[in-house]
């Protein structure tokens, strides 16, 4: 009988004109922005990556911007997401006299991760569509770059997709940590509710909840895409 | 139109191609027959530079194409290329195979909107009118999944025929091809040969060899062994080598 006073305790701060729209209108918001936009700009840094990485490697260039990326992959997987959250918000930024707020800061610093492991899932994917595709658009007259972007990417893309979909997944997950640089995330609006109440069982075991039901969606999402494009695979 | 100089390709110390300094006039349908490895692929893939050589130059039109400075890109929308395994664009409709890289080309640097819708309409109306001609306009629209080889080969054929090319080349364009849909692709070759197209072929095929050919090089060890019309190379054979390539596979 204990757990229903605490559901009460919790529906009172929760409930109707309470806390749950914070809860869903910034906690939950903020934590699809962070993942979402992370992955979003996470793709754009990955793919620039992979492409520098595949590029044939007889020029100056290419081999200078290769040791580049390395360096800046090997940063971001090397540290955890925490670090460079805070380095960001409290050392670089500070020092650089920027000031986008936390949010923003979140989102780039999300990107900037991702785009590191997103690099490695896209090279592979790059490596998997048939080298034939490279030499068809080299053949007509377009650019390395055009035919990278134009036809070789878009099919890398489509082979990983479920591999990208694992990463928002990660994402989604690593989001609870933001709150580290005062931004408000699911985790912090029902730690909130916890530390009104003294009471986190409640609220903990919601916050669960939400995590769980949003990997799923994002799981059956991603099957829904998978379905719909082997189905465009075998005909139009 | 494509003069090779001493072109020579090495892979570490396997020299693939030897010295090698040949010309090729307008309106010549070259036909490169010759042993499993002898090198055909490779002089004809350093034609237009898709395989760099390691000594000697190219001149096409003019233009040296091994010279670093050169533009290549610019240079092999001239050079039309058709590949063994077809390699459409897999992410691409027919229409968009045929008309992706005149409409990259065509557009670049055009900012005027009604411009711009002209130049595409125009691109598209020639696509279409390609594919009429091969009989596939019905198929615009599909993916090169759906279609058969001898369609995808078909229709590779007509993108290399999209740019306006000066000059087509082919790499066995039938090999990959179930016995009964080489012949489409041989009759829509010599149809091109007919309108005066200059090619440069590699094929196994020595009876279309023959048929279309108005010189045919033999090739062995990374050199041009011989040469001549197809009645000197087929009807009178000179060195051995030749002979003995000739009666394996006739
Ligand atoms: N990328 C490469 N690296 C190393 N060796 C290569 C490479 N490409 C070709 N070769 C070698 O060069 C030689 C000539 O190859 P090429 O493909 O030009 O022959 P080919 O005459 O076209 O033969 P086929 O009739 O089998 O197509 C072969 O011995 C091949 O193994
Ligand atoms: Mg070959």
């Amino acid at each position: 009988m204990d757990i229903l006073k605490k559901w009460g305790v919790f529906w009172e701060k929760f409930g109707p004109g309470g806390a749950w729209e914070r809860v869903i209108g910034e906690g939950l918001l903020n934590t699809l922005v962070i993942a979402f936009l992370g992955l979003l700009i996470g793709i754009v840094i990955g793919t620039l990556i992979a492409t520098v990485k595949v590029m044939p490697k007889y020029k100056a260039l290419p081999r200078i911007l290769d040791k580049i990326c390395s360096v800046y992959v090997g940063f971001f997987r090397g540290t955890p997401i925490v670090v460079q959250l805070l380095l960001a918000y409290y050392v670089l930024f500070p020092l650089c006299g920027i000031n986008i707020g936390s949010l923003n800061t979140c989102i780039l610093v999300f990107g900037l991760n991702s785009g590191a492991y997103v690099s490695e899932i896209m090279r592979g994917g790059i490596l998997s569509v048939d080298g034939g595709q490279m030499e068809a658009g080299r053949a007509v007259g377009l650019s390395y770059t055009t035919t990278m972007l134009k036809i070789v990417v878009p099919q890398a893309i489509k082979n990983i997709l479920p591999t990208l979909g694992n990463e928002l997944i990660a994402l989604v997950k690593d989001t609870s940590v933001v709150s580290f640089v005062a931004a408000v995330d699911l985790y912090k609006t029902f730690n909130e509710i916890g530390n009104r109440t003294y009471e986190y069982i409640i609220p903990y075991l919601c916050m669960a909840l939400i995590y769980i039901v949003l990997v799923a969606l994002i799981s059956l999402g991603i099957k829904l895409m998978e379905r719909s494009l082997r189905k465009s695979d075998r005909g139009n | 139109m494509i003069e090779a100089i001493n072109l020579t390709k090495r892979y570490g110390n396997l020299t693939v191609l030897d010295e090698i300094s040949e010309t090729i006039h307008e309106g010549e349908r070259i036909v490169i027959i010759g042993p499993s490895g002898s090198g055909k692929s490779t002089f004809l893939r350093c034609l237009n530079c898709m395989e760099d050589p390691t000594s000697g130059s190219i001149m096409f039109e003019g233009a040296d194409l091994t010279d670093l400075k050169v533009d290549i890109n610019l240079h092999r929308q001239h050079m039309g290329m058709v590949f063994q395994q077809f390699n459409l664009f897999n992410n691409k409709t027919v229409l968009q195979n045929i008309t992706l890289a005149p409409l990259h080309i065509g557009l670049k640097g055009v900012r005027d909107r009604a411009k711009r819708a002209q130049i595409k309409a125009d691109i598209e109306a020639n696509a279409h009118r390609l594919l009429q001609r091969i009989g596939l306009d019905d198929w615009a629209d599909k993916y090169p999944s759906t279609l058969s080889g001898g369609q995808k080969q078909r229709v590779a054929i007509v993108r290399a025929l999209a740019m306006n090319p000066k000059v087509i080349l082919f790499d066995e364009p039938t090999s990959a091809l179930d016995p009964e849909m080489v012949g489409e692709v041989l009759d829509l070759i010599k149809q091109l040969a007919e309108d005066g197209m200059t090619m440069v072929i590699v094929t196994h095929e020595m009876g279309f060899a023959r048929e279309v050919a108005s010189r045919v090089f033999f090739m062995d060890g990374g050199k041009i062994m011989e040469q001549g019309t197809p009645d000197e190379v087929f009807g009178a054979p000179q060195c051995p080598r030749l002979k003995e390539f000739l009666s394996k596979v006739l």
